[in-house]
């Protein structure tokens, strides 16, 4: 499912005093089964992008495009859309509402008017692909833990079968492994339905790991849009941005300045381990 | 003496059923004893569900041991009239800034602590000044929080528990919903804090890199202490941390690997400057 957003501009509460400028003349194609990290500081604009996605708002001007059907135009669909692109909010957990996993999961399918055995059979699906086992079926969501419950929240997504998947801050809060755990997971999953995954994050180590294309929001425009070793190429205006390269980068940076001959475009451990060994003679 | 210091500190909760019949008991924390000096800076890490955050609730009274004893100064915080003492001594931060804001205004809000102390009205406006300057954000004062970005918000919070002036503040994952910028502004305003004014500073954790300032770690696990000591003994141990579901910054992991390689690297590297005087050696 092709997405295409076109000259979109989204200003907040206009014609009047308190009129700003979220979204300013975005353009961007997202192709089948891509892996996009979404990155920017805080009010750069990446919620209200994907907001924009799946229809809960609509441009002020310029439109979003979903296999060429313009999203804006009366009488399009929003409902079917909304179970192509699945949007999973920040802490998701918090929109548990079920009195058992199971039926948590089930929500989303039955709304779209499925029958009650497929909507079981995604659910169980979805749970599987999420990694929880069967014992946690009939429990109350409320008695797992933190990360088990941002798990159950991304199933109650997954099992819409959507084509897009859309997860804002998956990992916040989560600690190191539960994070390691929950990217793998999209990675496999994707791997398996071949849905395409937009993630927004804050860890430039994060989507340097698994992104194949970052796209930068800064005051409301894409910065920049290309794979990670392209993006984090722009050390400097990262840095401007309040954003940054990861870690591991970073590092490197410190490395040429000290004078040792090493590549700077390095943005995993395992990359720098190589280039180091290499520039040492090893 | 010790600012905090747990005694053989158990925490267990029933499990109930819908009907309040007892399921089953949880130890959250398992006979834990340690002591925070005056003016430390300690960080604690362990996995979701480790025990941290419950450990943290006793250190202000929000949560009372089961078993054991927790002294705030000296004093038992499960004695009731040592409550407001210990709850004066020991500040809390929590994660979600959202939660933590009541005030229209940014001043209001910092003052509203102070207030409930029955502190006099010039005195309010004092603390409410040396403690938004304290984080930077004096010039913000005049502002309404909600317009405010995280990080700015969370320093708003942690302005408002320096205004009642505690000698210790407890961070429960202050910048786990911060972008980069946040995250350093306030672990920059917590470490001033500890630095300049000798607050001494507990924060949780679990971004690795916040912690490689801190004079003490202890990590949790299954409600016990798992390890505890000075960052570069915490962070030589990687494979452990690993198995603990941690991690280490990425600069650690890289010199780590480097001496898996077989390079003659030392365990424990924990800043950029380090690792490239540790490779200066290896030429």
């Amino acid at each position: 499912m092709s997405i295409i957003v076109n000259h979109l501009t989204y200003r907040y509460n206009p014609g009047t005093a308190m009129e700003s400028t979220a979204l300013d003349d975005i353009n961007l194609k997202i192709e089948d089964g891509e892996f996009i990290g979404l990155i920017g500081h805080t009010g750069s604009g990446k919620s209200t992008l994907v907001q924009q996605l799946n229809g809960i708002l609509k441009p002020t001007s310029g439109g979003v495009y979903v296999d060429g059907a313009d999203i804006g135009d009366d009488g399009y669909d929003l409902k079917k859309l909304r179970g192509e692109v699945g949007l999973v909010f920040q802490y998701p957990e918090h929109q548990l509402f079920e009195t058992d996993v199971f039926k948590d999961v089930c929500f989303g399918p039955k709304n779209l008017g499925l029958t009650q055995k497929e909507t079981e059979l995604r659910a169980y699906e979805a749970l599987k692909q999420v990694g929880i086992a069967d014992e946690y079926f009939y429990q109350s969501p409320f008695d797992l833990s933190g990360g088990q419950k941002r798990r159950v929240a991304i199933a109650g997504v997954l099992a819409m079968k959507p084509k897009v998947l859309i997860l804002d801050e998956p990992t916040a809060g989560l600690d190191p492994k539960g994070r390691d755990e929950l990217l793998d997971k999209l990675t496999s999953i994707r791997q398996d339905t071949g849905c395409t995954i937009i993630l927004v994050s804050h860890s430039m180590e994060d989507v340097a790991r698994y992104a194949d294309r970052i796209v930068v929001m800064h005051k409301g425009r894409i910065a920049f849009d290309d794979t990670p070793m392209e993006v984090f190429k722009h050390r400097d205006e990262l840095k401007e941005m309040g954003l940054g390269v990861p870690g591991i980068t970073e590092t490197m940076y410190k490395l040429k300045d000290a004078g040792f001959p090493v590549s700077t475009d390095i943005i995993t451990v395992d990359t720098a381990v190589t280039e180091i060994m290499k520039v040492l003679g090893r | 003496m010790a600012i905090i210091k747990t005694d053989n500190l158990t925490f267990e909760y029933i499990r109930r059923d819908e009907e309040g019949n007892v399921e089953g008991i949880t130890t959250a924390v398992d006979n834990v004893s340690f002591e925070i000096k005056r003016g430390e800076f300690v960080a604690i890490l362990g996995h979701n569900g480790s025990g941290k955050s419950t450990l943290a609730k006793h250190l202000n009274a929000i949560l009372f041991p089961t078993e054991g004893t927790v002294f705030v100064d000296g004093k038992d915080t499960s004695e009731d009239a040592n409550l407001w003492d210990v709850r004066e001594t020991v500040g809390m931060v929590f994660q979600n800034p959202d939660n933590q804001i009541i005030g229209q205004v940014v001043e209001e809000d910092v003052g509203f602590g102070p207030e409930n102390l029955g502190v006099p009205t010039a005195e309010i406006w004092e603390r409410m000044e040396e403690s938004l300057k304290a984080v930077g954000m004096y010039e913000f004062r005049k502002k309404s929080p909600n317009r405010l970005s995280g990080g700015q918000k969370q320093r708003v919070s942690i302005a408002g528990v320096l205004a009642m002036h505690p000698q210790c503040i407890v961070l429960d994952e202050p910048t786990a919903m911060l972008d980069p910028i946040g995250r350093k502004e306030v672990i920059r305003a917590v470490r001033a804090l500890n630095d300049v004014e000798k607050i001494t500073a507990i924060l949780i954790t679990h971004y690795m890199d916040e912690i490689v300032h801190a004079d003490k770690v202890i990590v949790m696990d299954k409600g016990k202490i798992a390890m505890a000591g000075t960052p570069r003994e915490i962070f030589s141990q990687v494979d452990k941390l690993k198995s603990l579901s941690l991690d280490v910054p990425q600069v650690t992991m890289c010199a780590h690997k480097l001496r898996e390689a077989g390079l003659n690297i030392p365990e424990g590297i924990l800043t950029n400057d380090e690792f490239v005087k540790a490779l200066q050696q290896c030429q």
